[in-house]
């Protein structure tokens, strides 16, 4: 199955679900309106032709203060047809938010942790949103392009 | 006349008596078996892990590691020290008991190595938290350069004192963050 049958097969289901393409990345990515992506991720798993049972990878970008947009990334695979896709959801970089799929692949649950932890993006009915690496008390999110490191933590300076 | 001859057996120096100043003495035993902690914090403990292996036969100088903060002479932070971790490390620290040194191991516990820029989370030097006796220097050390980092620090045990306990006084008179 061609990235262009699995793009009709999501319009078919939802028709104003896609936003856009994107045909130079590897594997192509779906443009997905940020509403749709649990039922379109869920429409994959359970469509019979695609059957997408593995999420192999979950990250978020922040596409800095001049953008005012942060993404979140996921790449699909098939393990049954051999398939790849990528999906991504562009969020409002003030209050970035969208909806869990970790009720979908239970992998999901630490990366949206992750991706929570490193670039505040909430993830909606997660069932159990903490931080995972960084200790409960940092401040700020490290990976957002506007970072400033904190002058202390627990009063050990933190700058070189 | 053949009751002096045990006597004059004695007088020939084969009697098994070293005299010795007690600090000689003390350091001596110190030295030889400086047992560190058996933790590692990144790649710096692959290093520390092949050192003790049979090719560099750390064993050879009395070092043994130790499951056990209480039972450790020497604390070597092998890694990348996290400011989550930085906490730990001075508790581990603090279990030990006296006398006790630190070999801090690789770039990144001296300085933070290559994290010391973007490195948010990285704690840019152990000797932050915890006071360092000897630094080994590589990204990792090789084992050789950990033995000599032991050696470094026999050759400072062996200058020490106790009447002068020096170690004790650069603790007190250090103030340490947490």
């Amino acid at each position: 199955m061609q990235f262009e049958e699995i793009k009709s097969l999501v319009e078919e289901k939802f028709s104003e679900s896609i936003k856009g393409e994107n045909l130079n990345s590897h594997p192509s990515t779906l443009i997905i309106d940020s509403a749709y992506i649990h039922g379109v991720c869920e429409f994959l798993l359970k469509c019979h032709l695609t059957y997408f049972d593995s999420l192999s990878c979950l990250t978020g970008i922040d596409n800095g203060e001049e953008n005012g947009t942060m993404e979140v990334l996921y790449h699909l695979y098939s393990i049954p047809f051999s398939l790849h896709l990528a999906l991504s959801v562009v969020l409002d970089r003030e209050n970035p938010s969208v909806d869990s799929v970790s009720d979908i692949w239970r992998g999901a649950n630490w990366h949206e942790r992750e991706v929570y932890d490193l670039l505040g993006i909430k993830f909606k009915n997660h069932p159990d949103l903490r931080r995972i690496l960084l200790p409960e008390d940092w401040e700020g999110y490290p990976l957002r392009k506007d970072y400033q490191e904190q002058e202390l933590y627990h009063e050990i300076k933190v700058k070189y | 006349m053949e009751k002096e001859q045990p006597f004059e057996k004695i007088k020939t120096g084969e009697g098994g008596i070293v005299v010795s100043k007690l600090d000689d003495l003390l350091n001596w035993a110190r030295l030889s078996s400086i047992w560190p902690m058996g933790f590692g914090l990144a790649c710096c403990a692959i290093e520390f892990m092949s050192t003790a292996s049979s090719a560099y036969d750390l064993d050879r100088f009395g070092v043994i590691p130790r499951n056990s903060p209480r039972q450790s002479d020497v604390m070597i932070v092998s890694g990348t020290v996290t400011f989550k971790m930085a906490e730990r490390v001075k508790r581990l620290y603090e279990q030990m008991a006296e006398p006790r040194y630190v070999i801090s191991m690789g770039s990144c516990a001296n300085c933070g190595g290559p994290y010391w820029e973007h490195g948010y989370h990285v704690l840019k030097g152990v000797d932050r938290v915890i006071p360092v006796d000897v630094y080994v220097p590589g990204c990792p050390p090789r084992p050789e350069a950990l033995i000599g980092g032991f050696l470094k620090l026999q050759e400072k045990i062996r200058g020490e004192s106790i009447l002068k306990p020096k170690a004790l006084e650069k603790l007190m008179n250090t103030k340490h963050a947490i």
